[in-house]
């Protein structure tokens, strides 16, 4: 038997299958030359672009560029005219202008499709299983959610793919995550995520391929798939997957860029032998026990210093080492005392998008914590694209937030990383659905707990941490 | 590249774990263009307070530190954002080495691509490095790419690791955007059999997207 065969016989798993398929070349003693099925743009990449005028060179596959504004476009306003600064407008107008002087196709600030990258692409069926997608952004991981191999890449690599169409990438270590069991009732993806980021750590992947798998993940909608993928480079993931399925199809069906009636079938029929092969081998494999997963909040600055809605703050005195000095460098940061009962703590401002939690059953889940009852503390709510907007719109939710105190905005990064002018101020505490609690993350000394959109919502409305679960009942209207 | 041969430096210890792009730089300075200057932001909140003046406790406000061209870090540095911002505030500040235990990996290819050379040490050997470092009076290390090793006064060098394409490209400054260019007659070649593999995923299906005619021009 041929060694190649041999290699085709043997068990595979989603990651190897997609990989195989766009290897061109492995370099002796170094990485391989991946082909690049799609390549998205934010307006960060105008270095890349820079550097390619530069060189003199050109984007060489328009057709397989897409650029989406979303880190810089302001969310009250829909022009660059509304930009927050003139520093910030000059960025959006070279995106702009890029865009055209590349001939890529561009969902700029004012098209009614524009949107976060990482949500927009796959509702447009931009997104598809078994491709290959980078992104001059870390959470291009997001994408994975449909069964591609999707990573973050910087600008010197932009370059490379616009002119090449190709990247430079060292075959990961292979990681699977197990999710067994069932969710509770008011656990959601992201409580799954911020508890997976809990037992494995900020590190924990770092150098590695990621899928995700078990009874909770197969029973997990796309949408929440896509919250899972998301955080995988917080737990240091090259990338994160989840083998397509059934659910997949579905939702990619009639999508925009969704391949068509002509090639839906063939396309579906190649789908479905990416799945892992029952006896592939990883390098890691990790349990968790869906069915004790319970509403998670961030206490700390890392998103892995995550704990049950009714733990206490840790005590860094319990703690050694290099931890020890970490947590008490993330408290003071925090401006938290050891011991206190997570659910004592009293937020500034509530902030519901990024491309973590800003789709359509995100914003769902929070108008239903919503409505009814009154934020207290400054609280806007983000859609992660002007169609989630839209379909927000249509199924009345807009209405719920605005009737109970919150911000209503257009699409966009926003606060998730106050790029585009949208801060915490300093000092104060954010709960927040975004994916990072970095120190000044969201603006310079801001504080910031991740949690989920229907946990934010019970923050704006109680003006502390709290219980979704135990949110005292609705006044009459 | 002189820098990456018995190259000796001042060398920094960076304390604490999980020390991401954010810290290295703060997002709302990716907005100006590398040609001003990154050096600057480096570190930015952790170096300046918010009205601008220095913190004096941290390690690149002290002397000799402030001269560092070489950083020594722990576990998972640079984690987070792909920002390639983060490497140019490192090279305009002057750093041409960062060791650590463990790299984010988006940051770690982004050093290799800026002539920034990222050494893998152990946990144990980093800290140990960083403690010299903080008691020593001329707190330099010497860094060998060619002998993968790096040396503290007359002490026994440490070996770091790094594949031996990355080593070459950095050694002889090989431009692997170039490399990639010169493999353009296999690319096509792969180009062309992936569209007959996939046709959906072929270049022609997606010219929809760039509004010229194609194939599956529905929308
Ligand atoms: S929403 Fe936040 S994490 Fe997501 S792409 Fe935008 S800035 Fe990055």
């Amino acid at each position: 038997m041929h060694a190649e065969q041999a290699a085709a016989d043997s068990p595979r798993t989603l990651f190897d299958k997609v990989w195989q398929q766009h290897e061109i070349l492995r370099w002796p003693q170094g990485p391989s030359l991946l082909y690049v099925d799609r390549d998205f743009v934010h307006e960060g990449a105008f270095h890349a672009f820079g550097d390619l005028k530069r060189r003199g060179l050109q984007v060489r596959c328009p057709e397989r560029v897409v650029g989406f504004a979303d880190h810089y476009v302001p969310t009250k306003a829909r022009d660059i005219a509304g930009a927050a600064t003139p520093a910030i407008a000059k960025v959006l107008q070279q995106f702009s202008d890029n865009a055209r002087w590349s001939g890529i196709r561009a969902f700029d600030i004012g098209d009614e499709r524009q949107g976060i990258v990482h949500v927009a692409a796959p509702e447009l069926g931009l997104t598809q299983p078994g491709m290959v997608i980078t992104c001059n952004d870390s959470h291009t991981s997001t994408h994975g959610a449909l069964g591609a191999i999707a990573f973050g890449i910087g600008q010197s690599e932009t370059t490379q793919v616009l002119a090449t169409q190709t990247v430079w990438l060292k075959r990961p270590s292979l990681m699977r995550i197990n999710v067994t069991g069932s969710r509770a009732s008011g656990v959601s993806a992201k409580d799954v995520m911020l508890a997976i980021l809990a037992q494995v750590g900020s590190a924990g992947a770092v150098g590695h391929a990621i899928e995700y798998a078990g009874s909770v993940v197969a029973a997990m909608s796309i949408e929440e798939r896509l919250t899972l993928c998301n955080m995988s480079i917080e737990l240091g993931g090259r990338c994160g997957m989840v083998a397509p399925d059934d659910t997949t199809f579905a939702y990619l069906f009639g999508r925009p860029f969704a391949p068509d009636g002509q090639y839906w079938d063939a396309a579906v029929a190649y789908w479905r032998t990416l799945g892992s092969d029952p006896d592939a081998v990883f390098d890691k494999e990790i349990q968790i026990d869906g069915s004790a997963i319970a509403p998670m909040v961030t206490w700390g600055t890392s998103p892995d210093a995550a704990l049950p809605i009714d733990a206490r703050v840790p005590d860094p005195e319990r703690l050694s080492g290099a931890e020890r000095a970490t947590a008490h460098a993330a408290l003071e940061y925090m401006g938290l005392q050891p011991n206190t009962p997570l659910t004592d703590i009293a937020i500034d401002r509530v902030f519901i998008g990024s491309c973590t939690n800003s789709r359509i059953e995100d914003l769902r889940a929070a108008a239903a914590v919503a409505a009814g009852r009154k934020a207290v503390v400054p609280a806007i709510v983000v859609p992660g694209s002007e169609s989630v907007r839209r379909a927000a719109e249509a199924e009345g939710l807009d209405q719920v937030f605005l009737a109970a105190g919150f911000e209503w905005r257009h699409a966009g990064c926003s606060m998730c990383v106050a790029m585009n002018g949208d801060v915490v101020a300093p000092g104060e505490r954010c709960a927040s659905t975004s994916n990072r609690n970095f120190m000044g993350r969201q603006g310079p000394n801001a504080r910031t707990h991740l949690m989920s959109p229907a946990m934010a919502a019970a923050a704006a409305v109680t003006g502390r941490l709290s219980d979704v679960r135990r949110l005292p009942t609705r006044k009459r209207a | 590249m002189s820098h990456f041969r018995d190259f000796r430096a001042i060398a920094a210890p960076i304390e604490g774990v999980n020390v991401d792009t954010d810290q290295i730089i703060p997002a709302r300075f990716l907005k100006f263009d590398r040609a001003s200057g990154y050096g600057r932001f480096l570190f930015h909140d952790l170096r300046f307070e918010m009205e601008g003046r220095e913190r004096p406790e941290f390690i690149l406000n002290r002397d000799p530190f402030r001269a560092a061209r070489i950083l020594v870090a722990d576990e998972n540095f640079g984690c987070g954002s792909s920002r390639e911002g983060a490497v140019y505030a490192l090279g305009d500040y002057g750093i041409r080495v960062v060791i650590a235990p463990r790299f984010g990996d988006i940051f770690y290819n982004n050093c290799l691509r800026n002539g920034v050379l990222p050494a893998l040490i152990s946990v144990v050997d980093a800290a140990a490095l960083r403690k010299i470092l903080h008691a020593a009076s001329d707190p330099s290390l010497t860094v060998d790419l060619p002998s993968q090793t790096i040396r503290y006064g007359d002490g026994e060098p440490i070996a770091f690791s790094l594949d031996a394409f990355w080593r070459d490209c950095l050694l002889e400054g090989v431009d692997e955007i170039g490399l990639a260019l010169r493999q353009m007659p296999q690319i096509e070649a792969f180009e062309q059999a992936l569209a007959a593999r996939r046709p959906w995923t072929a270049s022609a299906c997606q010219r929809r997207l760039t509004g010229e005619p194609g194939l599956g021009t529905v929308e």
